[in-house]
């Protein structure tokens, strides 16, 4: 089976300014890959190259082994750009129905009824989007993206404007949608995001990959900290399989352990290291 | 091409509904029904003038009279159908696009040249179906209120149809440069300036100008609309053009741009200069980044 998104080579130029060198990356079919970068890094250009909104300069992007763009490359994927907008005059139903006619689904209400249901829209079906909040047009947006049950989804900061309670509820959103055997690429700039759902991380910047892997592989151990009766301290360069003897050694050397915490980098120091502090702090980058 | 065709009719359904749901409708028939009591008043007024004035034995002027102000009532028709036109089209890619409208579209299987098919589709059918029911309406009124009836009234009716069909494919191909407003600016500033071509060609005529002459026939090829229109104008007194005199030589002048006949193949060419503008749309509309 070919990879649900699979980018090679990919350059983008506009006029003077390359927005992408060169990029390779590929989203496994099931899998939840989450793209990190700053500002500019060239994450929002990647994902409309790979629906089709973006024509490349050099290399190729295919969905679902069919290329970038074509129709049947847009039949296969569902896409939430960053800044969208659905007519405000049309209610939740209206703008499901109308996406099944473009997306050429034949599921009718039953899908509507399932994918809302999924949003937690199933009571909203009738209000306008005008009405809704951010948060409802943000999950409306998700649910139109799935509409034809594609194979890859293109989340484009999904999740940017919305608040902690709104950001749990697209992450829980996208564990059930990855459960159904959709491939997510999801582009964001929320570190805690990507940890908690992803599978994979791809950092970008200046329009580079500069470090991708499993979340759980990228982060390094950074010691054991140990809490004896004459204070805390620090045992640098430790890991879990450490603990054991260090706490051992120290009940043997006579003191009291009150508690045993294994320190490890998080994603945010991975990042950190990748794109450099300075460049996030001149962007305003990751939060 | 079934397909195509497929995607372009629910892409222009789904526009359909957003007028009518935005009450564009419902703005456009009130302003018409006002436009259309108006234009029964001054027919009124005109006429009971004519009763007055007498008559005289070089001048026709009933036709004259009627000529005119139904000539008039076809430029107003033409007008508010370009603007119809204008506005159903002219945010329809880079507009729609800005505002986040689009993009949830394209990216779906129908594509963008069935997108731009169905907006095209939309803007031409409302703008022609709402000129052609105008026209006959200004027609009808005419006719009851004044007593004038045109020579020819299928054929106009069908040019301004064209023309408007043709602002619409214009606004449209602007509307993948050019912003909401700068789009909207700049086909109504092409429109005014082919009415502006039109009456100097009229001038031309009567003063044996060949140069302004010349420069409104180009005008009439390189926007067809206005040779449409001005062809209109022939039509609703292409009888009593011929007949000469006096009243033949004032109706031909025509109110706001002469009257003047086309070829027989204009008819063929405005629908390639359509197919063209068209064509060339899609082509840059491809080519656009998103």
């Amino acid at each position: 089976m070919p990879a649900a998104l699979q980018v090679d080579g990919l350059v983008k130029r506009y006029g003077a300014q390359t927005a992408l060198h060169g990029v390779d990356l590929h989203v496994d079919a099931g899998e939840l890959v989450g793209l990190l970068g700053p500002n500019g890094a060239g994450k929002s250009t990647l994902t409309k190259i790979a629906c089709g909104l973006v024509h490349p300069t050099g290399g190729s992007a295919s969905v679902a082994g069919h290329p970038a763009g074509s129709t049947e490359a847009r039949t296969a994927q569902g896409y939430l750009a960053e800044l969208f907008r659905f007519p405000g005059w049309a209610t939740a139903d209206e703008v499901m129905v109308l996406h099944q006619r473009l997306a050429g689904s034949a599921k009718g209400a039953a899908e509507r009824d399932d994918l809302l249901g999924l949003v937690g829209l199933d009571d909203a079906r009738g209000r306008r989007v005008e009405k809704m909040s951010k948060g409802m047009q943000q999950r409306l947006g998700i649910a139109q993206a799935l509409v034809g049950e594609p194979r890859l989804l293109l989340l484009d900061e999904p999740t940017s404007a919305l608040d902690p309670a709104g950001r749990r509820t697209v992450r829980d959103l996208l564990v059930e949608v990855q459960r159904r055997g959709v491939a997510v690429l999801l582009n964001t700039h929320l570190l805690s995001e990507v940890e908690l759902v992803c599978d994979r991380v791809v950092i970008i910047d200046h329009g580079s990959v500069v470090t991708a892997g499993r979340p759980d592989d990228l982060v390094r151990p950074r010691g054991v900290e140990v809490e004896t009766a004459v204070g805390t301290r620090i045992v640098a360069g430790a890991g879990r399989a450490d603990a054991p003897r260090i706490v051992a050694d120290l009940v043997a050397a006579g003191e009291q352990v009150y508690g045993v915490r294994v320190l490890s980098s998080t994603l945010e120091d991975v990042y950190l290291d990748a794109v450099g502090e300075s460049e996030t702090a001149r962007t305003g980058g990751a939060a | 091409m079934r397909a195509l065709l497929a995607g372009a009719r629910i892409v222009a359904a789904h526009a359909l509904r957003e007028s009518l749901r935005r009450r564009v409708f419902v703005v456009v028939l009130g302003l018409t029904l006002a436009f259309g009591a108006l234009y029964a008043w001054g027919v009124n007024e005109l006429f009971s003038d004519l009763d007055e004035f007498g008559g005289s034995p070089f001048l026709d002027a009933e036709t004259l009279a009627g000529a005119t102000i139904l000539g008039l009532a076809m430029f107003g028709t033409l007008f508010l159908g370009v603007v119809l036109a204008v506005f159903l089209t002219l945010n329809a890619v880079r507009g729609d696009a800005e505002r986040g409208l689009l993009q949830p579209m394209v990216v779906r299987p129908l594509g963008r040249g069935a997108y731009l098919l169905g907006r095209w589709a939309a803007a031409a059918t409302v703008s022609a179906t709402y000129v052609v029911v105008v026209f006959l309406g200004g027609v009808l009124l005419t006719k009851l209120v004044g007593g004038y009836a045109p020579d020819r009234i299928v054929v106009p009716a069908l040019e301004l149809a064209g023309a408007v069909a043709i602002i619409s494919a214009v606004a449209l191909l602007g509307s993948i440069a050019l912003g909401t407003t700068a789009n909207g600016i700049g086909v109504l500033m092409i429109f005014g300036a082919g009415l502006l071509v039109g009456l100097l060609g009229s001038i031309g005529d009567a003063l044996g100008s060949e140069t302004l002459t010349d420069v409104a026939n180009v005008a009439s090829w390189a926007l067809p609309f206005e040779g449409l229109y001005r062809d209109a104008l022939f039509q609703l007194v292409a009888d009593a053009s011929s007949r000469g005199g006096i009243t033949g030589a004032l109706v031909q002048l025509g109110p706001l741009g002469g009257s003047h006949d086309n070829p027989a193949l204009f008819p063929v060419f405005c629908v390639a200069y359509a197919a063209v503008v068209g064509a060339v749309a899609l082509l840059a509309f491809r080519r656009r980044d998103l």
